[in-house]
């Protein structure tokens, strides 16, 4: 079955969850509502694809979608060797969806980077810590308010004290 | 006379940090491991020591200054990179490069795979024990980035292609150079495989450490020699070909166990058919330029006629110059390439403007590790290396 059939299906399926389906260079990208995304992409994974190549995130903040933030997932099929696009959108104010770690345990590594760097939280993860970031890293860097020179210098590094007896100077 | 009973011992749980500069991390990794006596309970890697930002500045560089960023990413086989990173922009600008500029960047990926791969076998044999292995790959490795000095200028950082190109030409007779060192690596391979694979302590440390079953290859997304040496059949070179791979005869190289050992059988045939398609490529290299298109303002103009001519420097400040230049159309594009460690993809959405709105690197080290602490459970600490070492974590490609 083409790509094309088996995206335009998923939506006769789900019609409340695609939001549109479109094409750039040849490659089909499909827009969902975030909520709906562990649907999506398990109709997806019954249809062949087995393979998530890539899980990473874009802030539309200047450039301009459906909502502020759009997680993307790459998809693989190994028998058919086409690749799809599922992008899902989650807004501003309350940016969680849930987690694909149940489908593929690649998830678990890839949606922690996307937690660390855009603070997006995927519910149902198992373990969602900061994973490039130290754990008292305050700020997402690479969301689009993020200055690239960074907020401030780290001033707050633990000082060790140790007992130095200065000398007397000789008079 | 007592009796001596047998008690069981009442162990303590040992808390081990491994690394994060530990010599066979070959960088900056850093492992909590639970032990058992020297059982291996429980692995939590904690990575980041070399995170740099790169996705952050891409979003600041315009499309040919992004390609110096990714030499640092596998710094292994930095052509890879630079390759991957020039298809996306490409794919996504929508510019044809000439015939005889893919068939450069076939050569120049395929002697990438042989440097790294030779560099991971040796890496892997000087961390279980056996030099010389490691000394033969070491001292072809060199060799053949004198091949890139020649070509690009550099020995690591080459930067050597362009959006719509090549950066310059191969010169003349740099045929007969590389085959000179193909023959070697030809030697060079049988010399480290008669080493190494009767050898009985290698057989030992390497075989059945570290299995990888073919499901958990797909769950976890592994790719490359890694998911070749479980048996699935992937070769993004055939099953989805990019610049010309379709035009050139090899085959592809599979293992059935997915242990250590394995991933090295594939990562030795893999280096035989890269010869292959090296002595194809020059064999077929088709006469040409290497950079097209110098009008659509994306592609800088060659050096000489930069510096002889008014005409050719005007347009070399108009590609570069911040308010001018590129206007790629807006959109996205995601394109995989099969790197020495498994599927590189880089993906770049653009809006529009000059430099990318967003650059995702796939990175193949940071995907196939994730899967690190599922194979060391249950294994020996001093397996530890063997597995990082078939794994192939590159630090820089690791954090970005």
């Amino acid at each position: 079955m083409p790509t094309a059939t088996i995206l335009s299906k998923i939506k006769e399926r789900l019609p409340g969850a695609v939001l549109d389906i479109t094409e750039f260079a040849g490659e089909h990208i499909l827009h969902v509502q975030g909520q709906d995304i562990l649907k999506v992409l398990t109709e997806l994974k019954d249809d062949g694809f087995n393979f998530l190549a890539d899980l990473t995130a874009i802030d539309n903040l200047t450039l301009g979608g459906f909502e502020r933030f759009a997680v993307s997932y790459h998809l693989l099929s190994h028998k058919t060797a086409e690749r799809v696009t599922v992008k899902a959108y989650i807004s501003e104010e309350k940016p969680s969806l849930p987690s694909v770690e149940s489908l593929w345990k690649t998830a678990d590594w890839q949606e922690r980077e996307v937690f660390d760097l855009y603070g997006i939280k995927f519910e149902g993860h198992p373990n969602l810590i900061r994973i490039m970031n130290p754990d008292d890293f305050e700020g997402y860097p690479l969301r689009k308010d993020y200055p690239r020179l960074g907020r401030k210098e780290r001033d707050d590094f633990p000082v060790v004290d140790r007992p130095i007896q200065k000398r007397k100077r000789p008079e | 006379m007592t009796r001596v009973t047998e008690q069981p011992l009442e162990t303590d749980k040992l808390v081990l940090n491994f690394g994060p500069h530990h010599p066979s991390t070959h960088g900056t990794l850093r492992i909590i491991m639970e032990l058992e006596g020297e059982t291996v309970t429980k692995a939590t890697p904690e990575i980041g020591y070399l995170h740099s930002g790169f996705e952050k500045l891409g979003e600041d560089l315009d499309f040919n200054q992004y390609i110096t960023i990714t030499d640092r990413m596998n710094y292994l086989s930095p052509l890879c990179n630079n390759v991957a990173y020039a298809l996306a922009a490409e794919k996504l600008i929508g510019i044809e490069v000439s015939k005889r500029t893919e068939y450069i960047r076939v050569l120049m990926c395929e002697l990438s795979r042989i440097a790294d791969h030779l560099l991971n076998v040796g890496m892997l044999a000087v961390d279980l024990g056996a030099m010389t292995a490691f000394l033969y790959g070491f001292k072809l490795r060199e060799d053949i980035y004198d091949l890139f000095e020649i070509a690009t200028g550099t020995r690591l950082t080459t930067s050597y292609t362009l959006v719509g190109g090549l950066m310059r030409d191969i010169p003349d007779g740099y045929d007969r150079a590389v085959l000179k060192v193909l023959d070697e690596v030809d030697e060079v391979t049988n010399d480290i495989e008669t080493l190494l694979n009767k050898n009985r302590i290698w057989q030992d440390r390497t075989k059945k450490i570290g299995i990888i079953s073919k499901d958990d290859a797909i769950s976890y997304g592994i790719s490359g020699p890694m998911a070749r040496a479980t048996g699935i059949e992937w070769d993004i070179r055939v099953n989805e070909p990019y610049s010309r791979y379709d035009e050139f005869d090899f085959d592809v190289a599979i293992a059935l166990n997915g242990d250590v050992f394995d991933r090295y059988l594939v990562r030795m045939e893999e280096v035989r058919q890269s010869i292959k398609i090296c002595r194809q490529s020059l064999e077929k290299m088709p006469a040409g330029d290497v950079i097209v298109d110098p009008g659509l303002g994306y592609s800088l103009p060659p050096k000489d006629e930069v510096y002889n001519s008014i005409e050719g420097l005007i347009y070399h400040f108009e590609v570069t110059m911040p308010n001018r230049g590129m206007a790629p159309p807006v959109g996205e594009a995601y394109v995989p390439t099969e790197s020495p460690n498994g599927e590189l993809g880089f993906y770049i959405v653009s809006d529009g403007n000059r430099t990318p709105y967003r650059v995702r690197t796939r990175p193949p080290s940071l995907i196939n590790y994730s899967i690190f602490s599922k194979l060391i459970e249950g294994h020996m600490l001093s397996d530890a290396p063997a597995i990082i070492g078939s794994i192939n974590v590159i630090a820089g490609e690791l954090d970005r």
